[in-house]
């Protein structure tokens, strides 16, 4: 087990990073309790690797303080950060062992507390015998816990990991998530994961934070993100999702809106007055012959059926002409295509965002 | 096609390397008169050897080189680093400009040029004024070999080592430094027979008590060729030939692991 850490409390206020004319990151504002895994969500080029360098220190910040424990770091170099960072591309240093690259950071301390501190890492991420291998001679999974071992040795307060994963093959991939995620429980240090994939932010993460061109659009836990999303890039980036516009008419005592749109009125929740834009998950809604049971006046015509394995999909054409995506259980009714259909869903599963 | 493509060749080896294979047979020739083949003899070298004052050119010219390829390797290396580091900074085009100018400079030129300046400062001309001006030839190239290795550098290394508490002069000895030791290696190699080549550049500089072995070659030759410069001239195409086949397989060693 591993040196019991002091995980730190990290707060960006007003953080903002200007390359040039392109602003890399603006006014983001991240609040991260002690202890907990955040991942940064978001397509490349949103910034969020150039946050991750900005908390660690690789790069100054146009404005916006970073703290750490309420002290304010903003202005201390990479070497006095009690930060940590995983590299996207591991940067192991090809010129030493894994002893070495793994006690680099440790020469503060005396060769036989060094010399224990590396074999406690090495148990750590399962690489007892390796110590005197050179990284070129290891496979990517165990360079990449080579790298986690390293950016682990110093008892971080808060560890920074760019794409972690990335380099790793699907299978390698998924059990490596749950090596994360559990070293992240037992060693209690504060982890901020970069990441574009979403199924991965979902597996690994307490909160998720999504970030589109430099700003930080939304953060909460995964099921927030996915039910709840701020607006339709989040609702799009977290999975498939079938999008209506409309206008507030009405709102019940229960936050249930009536929406006007141009397949009819829809019932949705959610807190926007006025344009507004409607995201109905393909899983919560049902297709089916008969208008009795519909709950709502989506009306459409199958355009064909795939069967997928674990669920069937079915493709709507709605009568203003868009294409939606019903996904069923596997099992479920198929239906021919260009039969007349009723779409109905519970108004709690539709969520109006703003336009 | 084929057939053509290899007369191509061989022409062009040829006319390369026709004079200086002629120079090395030649410098075994036992007759004393260089057109005259008389047989095979290693009496020239014999001569060579007992040659004192052809020995202390070698010697002032290894001392030389040795001098001003240090010294170039260490300047060029700042150089090179200051160059791909610092970013965009005021005049960074004319900086490159002016570190590289040396490489196509004519030698008369720079032999000319650096000849007014040491009578301008006054500096007697002797083994110390052919080490600056040799050094200046180098530093050149070695920024040139360096560049191009620091630039190919993964700089996430260096952030990883920052990023683990070592401070900027630590980054450098045990990041940076090795991992660029290769090119400095070549980078000094080249300067060193770059000088060990150099006549017109010494020629200019040097003063009484300093004359570089290719001074001395060239000065016995105005005396009339004898086989004894055949025997010195191979041994320095030889040492010229190790010297720079090292160099580029350190260069062609890009990943040091």
């Amino acid at each position: 087990m591993a040196r019991t850490t002091s995980p730190g409390r990290l707060t960006c206020a007003g953080l903002g990073k200007r390359f040039g004319d392109h602003a890399a990151v603006t006014d983001l504002n991240l609040d991260l309790a002690a202890g907990q895994f955040l991942c940064l969500l978001g397509p490349s080029g949103c910034g969020k690797s150039t946050l991750l360098r900005l908390i660690a220190g690789f790069e100054t910040p146009s404005s916006g303080t970073i703290r750490l424990d309420g002290r304010d770091i903003t202005a201390e170099p990479p070497h006095r950060r009690p930060v940590n960072m995983m590299f996207q591309s591991y940067a192991l240093f090809p010129h030493m062992s894994v002893a070495a690259n793994i006690a680099y950071g440790l020469n503060r301390l005396g060769r036989a507390a060094r010399g224990e501190r590396v074999d406690e890492l090495l148990r750590l991420v399962r690489l007892d015998g390796f110590g005197a291998r050179r990284p070129d001679t290891l496979s990517g999974g165990q360079r990449q816990r080579v790298a986690l071992a390293r950016a682990l040795a110093r008892s971080p307060q808060v560890l920074l990991l760019d794409e972690p994963l990335g380099a790793l093959d699907r299978a390698l991939r998924e059990e490596t998530q749950g090596e994360l995620r559990g070293l992240q429980r037992r060693l209690g240090t504060s982890f901020i994961v970069v990441t574009h994939d979403p199924a991965e932010a979902m597996a690994l993460a307490d909160r998720i934070g999504v970030m589109d061109r430099g700003r930080l659009v939304q953060i909460g836990d995964a099921a927030t993100l996915y039910e709840r999303p701020a607006n339709r890039f989040v609702a799009g980036l977290l999975g498939d999702v079938n999008l209506i516009e409309g206008r507030v008419l009405a709102r019940d005592a229960a936050g249930i809106a009536t929406v006007e749109t141009p397949c009819g009125p829809l019932l949705a929740a959610g807190q926007v007055e006025g344009a507004c834009v409607i995201a109905l998950r393909p899983e919560r809604l049902t297709v089916s012959e008969d208008p009795g049971q519909a709950s709502s006046s989506l009306t459409g015509q199958v355009l064909d059926t795939t069967y997928l394995g674990d669920r069937v999909r079915t493709q709507v054409r709605l009568a203003d002409g868009r294409l939606w995506r019903v996904s069923a259980p596997a099992g479920s009714k198929t239906m021919p295509a260009g039969t007349d259909v009723h779409l109905s869903y519970r108004p709690e599963a539709a969520w109006s965002m703003p336009a | 096609m084929r057939a053509l493509d290899r007369a191509a060749l061989i022409l062009g080896l040829g006319f390369l390397y026709a004079p200086i294979l002629m120079l090395a047979v030649y410098s075994f020739n036992a007759s004393a008169l260089v057109t005259v083949w008389g047989g095979f003899s290693t009496r020239w070298y014999g001569v060579l050897l007992a040659d004192g004052p052809l020995l202390d050119a070698a010697r002032v010219s290894f001392l030389v080189a040795l001098c001003a390829a240090a010294i170039a390797t260490i300047l060029g290396t700042l150089a090179a680093l200051a160059l791909d580091r610092s970013g965009f900074f005021a005049g960074r085009r004319a900086f490159t400009g002016l570190v590289y100018a040396p490489l196509v400079m004519p030698e008369v030129i720079t032999g000319l040029s650096l000849l007014l300046l040491f009578v301008g400062l006054g500096l007697d001309r002797g083994i110390l004024t052919i080490v600056i001006a040799h050094a200046t030839l180098g530093l050149g190239f070695v920024a040139v070999i360096v560049g191009a290795r620091l630039r190919g550098l993964d700089r996430s290394l260096e952030d990883a080592a920052s990023d683990l508490g070592a401070g900027p002069a630590r980054v450098f000895a045990t990041v940076t430094l090795p991992l660029i030791a290769p090119s400095l290696a070549a980078g000094f190699l080249l300067a060193f027979t770059l000088s060990l080549d150099d006549l017109v550049i010494a020629s200019f500089v040097s003063g009484p008590g300093a004359t570089t072995l290719p001074m001395r070659l060239y000065s016995q030759v105005r005396l009339g060729v004898n086989p004894e410069i055949n025997a010195a001239s191979t041994l320095l195409v030889a040492a010229v030939t190790a010297i720079v086949l090292t160099a580029s397989w350190l260069t062609g060693r890009n990943d040091p692991v």
